[in-house]
């Protein structure tokens, strides 16, 4: 991981310069850096020693002041460029805000929520929010404002932080009164909005310095809602040591340097843009760019724009990348084609055994020049990749380490090293953590578990799920795994009654429950399909609901009619694909709770999927 | 300025054309996701071609809950 300082020029460290470093600044490996003559400044390339330090707020805080004239942040909408900042701006911002906080009564252990789209704000509002000692809750700007309050509630949260129209979805809530939230700052307002109590994030300007607040290593630096929007919130509890821990295992294979550019647009809520889209970066001089939409077009814009070093991306984001790059390849024309086939031929051949990013670039120029050129690789997780796309980039020489994780475990669990590249696996344990398989079949299946300083404290306010979750120190992830002969997990299914979509969002049965509730039937109940029927895939997921109808009555066309109608006010990762009639009463527990493993087990002995009626 | 029902018009056009979909197949209060078999990444690949068609700018965001064209023809309308 450590890998020597070395003095490194960089065209804007004094004085920025746009068009020059848009037309071409290279980003190089320390290893391979030297010192060209006109380099005015000398910048330290070796990442912070995060051993040194105790809490994120501290972390980032020697960042700040050790690459003051780095840039660190971009922000892009679409086709423009809306902010660029360099680490002491970076402070220079957030340090006004930190000051208004303090002044609000916010201090350590309290609880600031943010709700925002991929943007420089997000990150300077949770610097402020650590420099204060307080603890970040990120929500999910996507969520309706409704599951959002429902997490504010949970989450107990003082504070909230939330772009303007986000902010004004969730006041128009009666319930938005009852929350915790003292102080709602928003931004990006109108300057003619009706702003009721809340401030203006762009107003805060005083500039005395507000005090430091240190946390220890075990204190809790984030609660991060991995679902539970209704019914049962799982708040993962991260402790700061978490996340120093996970940044360390993570730049030890994937380092970042200054000069390096993250292209982040995944939510930062989610642990992972959390953690490779901020911390990682920042301790590491490294730039990140925001992409304050998630759609393809300006996606393969930005890569070319910023000339993009690495990215974490879902599988739906991968394919659709795949997808128009298949679609540019039969285009040309077949004599270009027998052409380029053959130095994917030549590059697969010379990249076997390990990335040779250069060599590739050299090789596969157009195909680079698509992406910017200086990309290095891309990361995949939170969903099934299918191999075949992971194969389609590493043969072009744009390796894509497949990783696996789960906000539980602070964020990833294994990652490919690519040395060999595997389409087949997620990958090796990250340094730190322990992978083990739990009751493995004749297979070498079983439920994987992992143990590490990664692994969440908690979570929040319930002991009995976290007893349920953690035993003796091991994390139950819930998914089914084998470890091969070479240390590479592969994934299998899984043993919870839950969904991952494409684009790696997690979705609860339970939690859709509520939308056919007081349907003209018995009982109803959702569960995932691989739950009652398991297939050993991590494919095709869906949702099923089930029926039991009053007694001597069908299912009427009004009722499936009813039916499709709610569901199609469920968002539309959240729809179940189809109905099953199930005409025994469902099993209970005594405090009348749907025995749900018992109910999944007597449908998989009386009915296939084939009973599943479409909708 | 249009009226809803001539956005909620323009709408099915572009989207019949930008997925090869008969206009005459596509009504208003169709799921979009369902009619067209698309995933949420080629319904923000639609908003794009309707944001420059229209000339206003939607975040991803306000999608979160629409998959009818009618509903998103009031987000539009409400842009205008």
């Amino acid at each position: 991981m450590s890998f020597g300082t070395s003095a490194i020029s960089a065209p804007w460290q004094n004085g920025y310069n746009p068009a020059f470093e848009l037309s071409g600044h290279k980003v190089e490996p320390p290893r391979e850096s030297s010192s060209p003559p006109w380099a005015p400044v000398t910048v330290s390339r070796k990442m912070l020693d995060l051993a040194q330090y105790n809490c994120l707020g501290e972390a980032l805080r020697a960042a700040l002041a050790r690459w003051p004239e780095e840039i660190c942040l971009i922000e892009a909408d679409r086709d423009r460029e809306n902010a660029r900042l360099t680490y002491r701006q970076f402070e220079q911002a957030a340090l006004p805000l930190a000051r208004a906080l303090e002044e609000a009564g916010f201090g350590e252990g309290s609880r600031a929520a943010i709700i925002m789209t991929n943007q420089s704000k997000w990150l300077i509002s949770a610097f402020a929010v650590f420099f204060c000692g307080g603890i970040l809750v990120p929500l999910d700007y996507k969520l309706s404002a409704r599951e959002q309050i429902a997490l504010l509630a949970h989450s107990k949260a003082e504070v909230l932080v939330a772009e303007y129209p986000l902010w004004r979805a969730i006041t128009q809530s009666r319930e938005f009164a009852t929350l915790a939230v003292r102080t709602a700052i928003t931004t990006e307002a109108p300057p003619n909005a009706d702003l009721a109590s809340a401030k203006r994030w762009e107003e805060f300007r005083d500039l005395r310095e507000p005090k430091f607040v240190p946390r220890q290593r075990k204190d809790p630096a984030c609660i991060v809602y991995s679902s539970g929007t209704t019914g049962r919130p799982k708040g993962c509890v991260l402790t700061h040591e978490n996340y120093l821990e996970q940044c360390v295992a993570l730049t030890s294979l994937y380092p970042f340097w200054p000069g390096v550019r993250y292209l982040s647009i995944l939510p930062t809520n989610h642990a992972i843009d959390f953690m490779v889209g901020f911390i990682g970066p920042f301790v590491c001089g490294a730039t990140v760019v925001h992409l304050r939409t998630l759609r393809p077009e300006y996606i393969r814009d930005a890569f070319v724009r910023y000339k993009i070093t690495y990215m974490t991306l879902v599988p739906a984001v991968l394919k659709a990348l795949e997808q128009n790059l298949r679609k540019r390849l039969e285009e040309l024309s077949p004599g270009r084609r027998k052409a380029l086939n053959a130095l994917i031929a030549v590059n697969r051949a010379l990249t076997r055994r390990r990335p040779r990013v250069r060599l590739s670039r050299a090789l596969l120029k157009q195909v680079h020049a698509a992406f910017g050129g200086e990309l290095r690789a891309l990361f995949v997780g939170g969903a099934f990749t299918e191999p075949a796309t992971l194969k389609f980039f590493y043969d072009l020489g744009i390796p894509v380490a497949n990783a696996y994780g789960c906000t539980e475990a602070g964020t990833a669990i294994t990652v490919n090293d690519l040395r060999p590249f595997r389409a087949d696996t997620v990958g090796k344990p990250l340094p730190g953590a322990q992978v083990k398989i739990l009751d493995p079949g004749p297979d070498g299946i079983g439920q994987v578990a992992v143990r590490g300083k990664t692994v969440m404290s908690h979570y929040l306010d319930d002991p009995e799920m976290t007893r349920d979750t953690i035993v003796d120190g091991w994390l139950m992830t819930g998914d089914l795994g084998r470890i091969d002969g070479a240390g590479h997990l592969q994934l299998f299914g899984r043993v919870r009654n839950m969904v991952v979509t494409e684009e790696g969002k997690n979705v609860y049965p339970e939690e859709i429950e509520a939308a056919f509730e007081g349907l003209a039937v018995r009982e109803a109940c959702v569960f995932a399909a691989n739950y009652i029927w398991p297939t050993r895939q991590m494919t095709g997921e869906q949702l099923v609901l089930a029926l039991h109808p009053e007694a001597h009555k069908h299912i009427s066309t009004e009722l499936v009619a009813e039916i499709g109608s709610r569901n199609r006010r469920l968002l539309n990762y959240k729809r179940v694909s189809g109905y099953l009639i199930w005409e025994e009463d469902f099993p209970r527990t005594a405090s009348l709770k749907i025995k749900r493993t018992e109910l999944a087990a007597q449908i998989r002995e009386k009915l296939g999927r084939e009973a599943v009626v479409p909708l | 300025m249009n009226t809803l029902d001539e956005t909620t018009n323009e709408i099915l056009e572009l989207a019949a054309a930008h997925f090869h979909v008969p206009r005459e197949q596509l009504s208003a209060t169709d799921d979009f996701f369902k009619k067209l078999g698309i995933n949420s990444l080629q319904a923000l690949d639609l908003l794009t071609r309707l944001e420059r068609h229209f000339h206003i700018e939607l975040p991803d965001y306000e999608l979160r809950d629409v998959s009818d064209f009618r509903t998103l023809a009031e987000r539009i309308q409400s842009r205008l």
